[in-house]
């Protein structure tokens, strides 16, 4: 036994000597700093709340050129600097109606009334208690991609065009849950949700979804939601347009009709061509980004090169996407990285040869209702080019001989 | 040993139970739905968390307003009453007549939303004058909401349906007329009938 050891630290030792040699010898081949050559400073002492790198740039895309107060503005992910299916909170896009509100969680309540035969009252703490899931799912702005609708600016990239989806686990109390707590009466065909917000933004809800798989969150990604994402309490409400996820969750009320709020009447429906609007237009429908290369990259030289991206759909989950470099006259199926997940970002990544020669490049999905993500012209033929909301059209990015990326969907 | 077994049976046939009383649970519902009883989460057993809200708790924040008039608070007002309200209170952010902005035009716009430049306002667009009141109520004005009178909330609403041609400057709105106005494109929503582009085959 001791003999053992013994021989092991020698050979150690050994190893050791060896290694500190190659490694002279690496330096005295090229000047090049290495971490060798540093000076070997001791690093950073453990620290309470982690933060990212400082050579990390990635942010929200703001638009500052706007006349819409900042308070209910729009902020985008940067799709292009994100890996995987989770979006960082920090980095979770963000639109709000009327600011930030800061709310203490301690004395933020949660009611429930209405059509119900026993109305309640919640703390953000008596909710924890109750049986909670987990859930990861997209969360997309209705208006996401609205520019593309009049052919957007040719230099803009996937940031600013699409920015206005994100994905998260979601952690929080099925809304079922709460409306069995206080007995839904027979009357009951809605659930209006208000937040605590300044403006108190409310949507009126069909009770189907609520009984779904509608959600009160309180965690996000691990941990409690951010402000800009509704803390303490939001509504989830899974593949349904962004503003029905009615932030800053302060009541739910049963009720026989919809509110037809501001929200849901005069902001968030849907102008077609013959001058009538789509109203309740929930669902995100499926859609897919090639998230890298995409507008504003410049490829190197020929040759191969990964493509990436992500697909999503509020109707289930997506089964395939394929990935076109013709402008759509050959597709070839993407790989679908795991997990695929209902009403959640998928990852999908596709091996590229490019022959250096121009290229219009794109993908589109399918998801397990049998829909296929549509040509933008489709769209616009059934729909006009004034309904702002719900372009779930395929983005074409135009690679130019020269390697650089563009928008592509007016080439 | 014996013990452990007693307890074991227990366990297993408190799972059928709770299994059985799933399957029975949907089977209500189900039936439930057919025969338009009364919904089955009403009957269903609770968690016992959460208080009963005091009445003066919820009507604090019970402020919606549905096309009906429920919700309504009490109190009138006149365009003629309204426009002071209006230049004190709305002026900055949507112009003199309404169509000035910087922010949402809220007058005009009538017969353009077929048109290429759709101007979506108060009298071209909203269906319900109860919207409207709601609104300014519950959000109005932007940097401090909720600090209007119910009086100048109705107020206002006049004011604004006014410059939109919808009522006379000395009609009088409160909790009994302003439902009963019709808006001029209340009939111009309809359902979403989404998926609208075919499925076919494509290459």
């Amino acid at each position: 036994m001791h003999q053992n050891l013994t021989r092991s630290r020698r050979w150690f030792l050994r190893l050791g000597a060896a290694w500190s040699a190659a490694l002279v010898a690496c330096r005295s081949r090229t000047s090049a700093p290495g971490p060798s050559a540093e000076p070997r400073a001791i690093g950073a002492a453990v620290s309470s709340y982690g933060s990212r790198s400082r050579f990390e740039k990635a942010a929200r895309f703001v638009d500052q050129n706007t006349k819409v107060p900042l308070e209910e503005a729009a902020s985008l992910t940067p799709l292009h600097e994100t890996y995987g299916i989770i979006t960082p909170s920090s980095l979770h896009f963000e639109r709000h109606h009327s600011g930030v509100p800061e709310i203490d969680p301690a004395t933020h309540t949660l009611t429930i009334h209405g059509l119900v035969d026993r109305p309640l009252v919640f703390t953000v703490d008596e909710l924890k208690r109750l049986p909670s899931v987990s859930r990861i799912h997209f969360l997309e702005c209705s208006g996401n991609s609205r520019g593309e609708w009049r052919g957007g600016s040719t230099e803009s990239d996937v940031q600013r065009i699409h920015g206005l989806t994100s994905c998260s686990e979601w952690t929080g109390v099925p809304v079922a849950t709460l409306l069995r707590e206080c007995g839904v009466q027979p009357a009951a065909t809605w659930v209006l949700a208000e937040g605590a917000d300044a403006g108190k933004h409310d949507r009126s809800i069909p009770m189907k979804k609520a009984l779904d798989d509608a959600m009160v969150v309180y965690g996000q990604n691990g941990e409690p939601l951010r402000p800009e994402q509704g803390y303490p309490l939001r509504l989830l409400l899974p593949g349904w347009e962004g503003n029905t996820n009615v932030k800053w969750l302060r009541r739910l009320k049963v009720m026989n009709q919809a509110a037809m709020s501001r929200e849901e009447t005069s902001k968030y429906t849907d102008l077609m061509p013959d001058g009538t609007a789509r109203q309740f237009t929930f669902e995100m429908e499926a859609k897919s980004l090639i998230t890298k290369p995409s507008g504003g990259d410049t490829l190197a030289s020929a040759g191969l090169f990964e493509m990436t991206g992500i697909a999503w759909t509020g109707r289930g989950t997506i089964v395939r996407v394929e990935i076109t470099a013709d402008g759509g006259a050959t597709w070839t199926a993407a790989q679908l990285e795991t997990p695929v997940l209902p009403r959640a970002h998928t990852r999908f990544n596709f091996s590229w040869k490019w022959d250096g020669r121009e290229a219009l490049i794109a993908s589109r999905c399918t998801d397990d209702t049998g829909y296929t993500q549509p040509p933008l012209p489709e769209l616009i033929k059934v729909r006009g080019t004034n309904s702002q909301y719900h372009n779930n059209g395929i983005q074409t990015w135009k690679v130019a001989s020269d390697g650089k990326i563009t928008n592509g969907n007016r080439a | 040993m014996a013990t452990a077994r007693k307890a074991l049976r227990i366990a297993i046939a408190w799972g059928c139970a709770i299994a059985w009383s799933e399957i029975a649970y949907s089977a209500i519902a189900w039936s439930a739905s057919l025969s338009g009883e009364p919904h089955p989460y009403a009957q269903s057993p609770t968690f016992g968390v959460g208080r009963t809200p005091k009445p003066d708790e919820v009507k604090a924040i019970d402020i919606d307003v549905t096309p009906d008039g429920k919700g309504l608070r009490p109190g009138r007002g006149t365009a003629a009453a309204g426009k002071d309200v209006y230049t004190r209170r709305c002026e900055t952010c949507h112009g003199p007549t309404g169509t000035e902005g910087p922010q949402d035009v809220l007058v005009g716009g009538r017969g353009s939303l077929d048109t290429f430049t759709p101007q979506k306002t108060v009298g071209s667009y909203w269906p319900y004058a109860t919207t409207l009141w709601d609104y300014i109520n519950r959000a109005m004005p932007f940097d401090h909401p909720g600090t209007m009178t119910a009086d100048e909330v109705y107020g206002a609403t006049a004011y604004v349906l006014f410059l939109n041609g919808i009522v006379g400057e000395q009609e009088v709105l409160d909790p009994t007329t302003l439902p009963r106005l019709k808006m001029p494109n209340r009939d111009g929503f309809v359902s979403d009938p989404r998926p609208d582009i075919p499925a076919k085959k494509r290459n």
